[in-house]
C-alpha cells in the first residue's frame, strides 16, 4: 500500500513541477509572483481560490483517473489481499481485450473487439447524421429567421430537452415497438404484414442516439454560423456561386469551429452512451459501456472494467486529437 | 411556380420533418400515458383514464429516487458553484504562460464521457477507504456522497464556463476605480465582482441542478445500493414498460415548463432591471455634459 501512495505522490510532484521546471528561467519572478498572489486576493480569498480549485482539480479530476489507470494494471484481488504481496502489477486485462481468456479457442476476442469496433463506428456515423440533420437548421435559424420567429425556433428546439434521457429513449420504444405507431402505420398502408422488429434491427438505437445529442450539435453551429456576414453569402450568390457551393466554400470554412465542436460533443456522448443502448439496444447487440458496466457490476471484476474504460478513453482522446488537427482549432475552442 | 419558391417550400418541409422528429416521440409518449392499455400505446386507442398517475404515487421506489435526487441536486450546487466560480477568477490571474495549461485541465471533465467519471470516482474513494481502512457505513462507500463529487467534477466545468462567459463581459475599469478609491481586492472581489456576477451564479446553480437531476451515466456507478430518479426509471424501463412511465414523463414536462417560465420571468426582470439602471446612468451623464456644456458656453 505504501508504494501505491508514493508512486502517486511522485506523479503529482511531477505535475505540479513540470510547469515550473519549464519557466526556470523565470523561476524567480514566479515566485514572488506567487507571494503577489496572496498579497493581491488576501489570506481568505487566497485560500478559497486555491483550495477549491486545487481540491477539484487534483482531487476530483486528475487523482481519480491516475487510479483508474492504475488499477486497470492489477489482478482482480479479493479486498484482504490488495496492498499484500500479490498486488502487483500485470497487462493481463488488456490482453484480455485483445487476446480473449487464455483458454479460448480463437486467436482473439472478437466479442469484446466487434463490440468496441462497432461502438466507435456508429458513434462516427451518429455524428455525421446528426451534422446532416442540424446544419440545415442551424443555418436557416441563425442566417434566414428573423427576431420573434427565430427565437421561437429556439424554444422549440430545448423545449423536448427537459424530456430526461432515460424517458427520451423510452419514447423511441414504444415508438418504434411491435404494437407501435410506426409499425401500424407501416401495416396499415400496407407495406409490411408482420410486425418489424425495429429493436432487433438497432434502428431503435440509432435513432434514439441521434436525437438525444441533437442540441449539443446545434447550438454550436448555431453559434458559429450566426456571427457570418449575410453579405458574404450574398456576394457569393451575385457572383453567380451555386447554393451548396456557397454553404461547402463560404459557410462551413467560416463554422469550422463550431462544426468541430459539435462533432466532437456528439462523439464523445454517443461512445460514452449507457442509457440509450440499454433501453434501446437490440438482444444481441451490445455497447462498450455496457460491457464496462457488467464489469462493474455483474462481472464484480473492478480492474477489468477500469482497462476496458481506459480504452474507451483513449479512443475518445483520439478523437478530440484527430478533429483539432484536421479542423486546425484548439481545444477552448472546442469546449465552449 | 418559379425554383426560388419550390427552395422556400422544401426549406419548409424540412423544418416541418425536423420537428416532427422532434416532438413526434415525445407526443406519442405523452398521449400513452392516457390509453386505458396494459402496455404503453396509442394505437388502438382503448379510452381516456388517468389511473397510471395514481399508479405513479404509489412507486415507492421511485419516489425515493426523486427525493434522493434532490438531495443530491442540491449538494452539487453547493459544491459545484464555489467551485466554478474559484475556478473562473482564477482564470483571470493565472499567468498567460500557464492559461492554455489550466484550461485544458479544468475543461476535460467536459470531454471525458460520463461512465469513465463515475468509475473513476468510485474507484478512487474506494481506494482511499480501504487504505483508512473504513467500515462500510463510512462516507467513502456512501452512493449520495460518491454521486455529488462524481457529478461535480464535471457540472463545475459548466458553472465555471457560465461564470467565464460573464467575467469576459466584466468592465475592469470598475476594478480599477474601486482600488483607486482606496478598496482593497477582498472588498473589489466581494463588492464589486460578487454583485456583477449575481445573476450568472443563479443560472450557474440552476444549470447545475438541472444537470445533476438528469444526470444517468455517471450516477450509475457512483450511486451503488442507493437509488436515484433516473437510476430507479432505467432499471423499471429495462424490466418492462408500463403507461406509468409515460405519466411520469407527462410530470416531469410540465414541472420544467412551470420553472423554465418562471426561470425566464426571473432572467427578463433581472435584464430589464439592468437595463433601466444602464439607462438612468446614460442619462446621468448626458446631464452632466450638458451641464459642462452649458458651463463652458457661459
Amino acid at each position: 500500500m505504501s508504494d501505491f501512495l508514493t508512486t502517486f505522490l511522485a506523479l503529482l510532484l511531477a505535475l505540479l513541477l513540470a510547469p515550473y521546471l519549464q519557466a526556470r528561467t523565470d523561476s524567480v519572478a514566479k515566485f514572488i509572483g506567487g507571494f503577489k498572489f496572496v498579497q493581491h486576493n488576501g489570506i481568505i480569498l487566497s485560500l478559497y481560490l486555491v483550495g477549491a480549485v486545487g481540491i477539484w482539480m487534483i482531487g476530483m479530476i486528475i487523482l481519480p483517473q491516475l487510479y483508474m489507470l492504475d488499477f486497470s494494471f492489477r489482478f482482480n484481488l479479493p479486498p484482504m489481499e490488495i496492498g499484500g504481496p500479490d498486488d502487483v502489477y500485470t497487462l493481463k486485462n488488456y490482453e484480455y481485450l485483445i487476446f480473449g481468456s487464455p483458454g479460448s479457442p480463437d486467436a482473439f476476442n472478437f466479442l469484446h473487439l466487434t463490440i468496441f469496433g462497432k461502438t466507435i463506428l456508429a458513434a462516427i456515423f451518429v455524428t455525421l447524421i446528426n451534422f446532416a440533420i442540424c446544419y440545415p437548421i442551424a443555418y436557416y435559424m441563425a442566417q434566414v429567421a428573423k427576431g420573434g420567429s427565430a427565437r421561437l425556433l429556439v424554444l422549440c428546439l430545448i423545449l423536448p430537452f427537459w424530456v430526461n434521457e432515460i424517458l427520451r429513449a423510452f419514447a423511441f420504444r414504444i415508438l418504434f415497438g411491435s404494437g407501435g405507431v410506426i409499425n401500424e402505420l407501416l401495416i396499415g398502408a400496407g407495406i409490411i404484414d408482420q410486425p418489424y422488429d425495429f429493436i432487433r434491427a438497432d434502428i431503435a438505437l440509432y435513432s434514439g442516439l441521434s436525437y438525444a445529442y441533437i442540441l449539443l450539435m446545434i447550438f454550436p453551429l448555431y453559434n458559429a454560423i450566426e456571427s457570418l456576414d449575410h453579405n458574404q453569402v450574398e456576394a457569393a450568390r451575385d457572383l453567380g456561386s451555386p447554393w451548396w457551393r456557397i454553404h461547402f466554400r463560404v459557410v462551413m470554412p467560416y463554422a469550422k469551429p463550431g462544426i468541430a465542436s459539435g462533432c466532437t460533443m456528439v462523439f464523445m456522448l454517443t461512445a460514452g452512451a449507457l442509457a440509450a443502448p440499454q433501453i434501446l439496444g437490440g438482444p444481441s447487440s451490445l455497447w462498450f459501456t455496457q460491457i464496462i458496466y457488467q464489469w462493474f457490476n455483474t462481472g464484480g471484476n473492478w480492474p477489468q472494467g477500469s482497462a476496458y474504460a481506459f480504452v474507451l478513453l483513449l479512443a475518445c482522446l483520439v478523437f478530440v486529437l484527430a478533429v483539432m488537427r484536421i479542423f486546425k482549432v484548439s481545444l477552448g475552442e472546442i469546449a465552449k | 411556380m418559379t425554383s426560388e419558391s419550390v427552395m422556400r417550400l422544401m426549406v419548409r418541409f424540412y423544418i416541418f420533418l425536423f420537428f416532427l422528429y422532434l416532438f413526434g416521440p415525445l407526443l406519442m409518449m405523452g398521449a400513452s400515458a392516457f390509453n386505458d392499455a396494459g402496455y404503453p400505446q396509442v394505437v388502438p386507442w382503448q379510452g381516456f383514464t388517468w389511473k397510471w398517475f395514481g399508479e405513479l404515487a404509489q412507486d415507492q421506489k421511485l419516489v425515493d429516487g426523486v427525493v434522493n435526487s434532490l438531495w443530491i441536486g442540491l449538494g452539487v450546487v453547493c459544491v459545484s458553484v464555489p467551485i466554478g466560480l474559484a475556478a473562473a477568477t482564477l482564470m483571470m490571474q493565472v499567468h498567460q504562460r500557464f492559461r492554455t495549461a489550466y484550461y485544458t485541465i479544468v475543461v476535460s471533465p467536459v470531454l471525458v464521457p460520463g461512465v469513465i467519471l463515475g468509475l473513476s470516482t468510485l474507484i478512487f474513494w474506494d481506494r482511499l477507504g480501504t487504505r483508512m481502512d473504513a467500515d462500510y457505513e463510512s462516507f467513502y462507500y456512501n452512493g449520495i456522497f460518491l454521486t455529488v463529487i462524481g457529478q461535480s467534477t464535471f457540472i463545475s466545468a459548466y458553472t465555471m464556463l457560465v461564470f467565464i462567459a460573464r467575467i469576459q463581459r466584466f468592465d475592469r475599469t470598475q476594478e480599477e476605480a474601486a482600488l483607486d478609491l482606496g478598496a482593497t481586492h477582498v472588498q473589489v472581489f466581494w463588492k464589486v465582482l460578487i454583485p456583477f456576477l449575481r445573476p450568472a451564479i443563479f443560472s450557474a446553480a440552476v444549470l447545475a441542478f438541472l444537470t445533476s437531476f438528469e444526470n444517468y451515466n455517471t450516477t450509475v456507478f457512483t450511486i451503488q445500493s442507493e437509488s436515484t430518479l433516473t437510476t430507479a426509471l432505467a432499471s423499471k424501463v429495462r424490466l418492462g414498460t408500463t403507461p406509468a412511465l409515460s405519466a411520469l414523463a407527462v410530470v416531469i414536462v410540465c414541472v420544467t415548463v412551470v420553472g423554465a417560465v418562471v426561470h425566464e420571468i426571473l432572467r427578463r426582470r433581472e435584464a430589464a432591471k439592468e437595463a433601466a439602471a444602464q439607462e438612468a446612468a446614460k442619462r446621468a451623464d448626458n446631464a452632466k455634459d450638458m451641464a459642462m456644456v452649458a458651463q463652458t458656453a457661459t
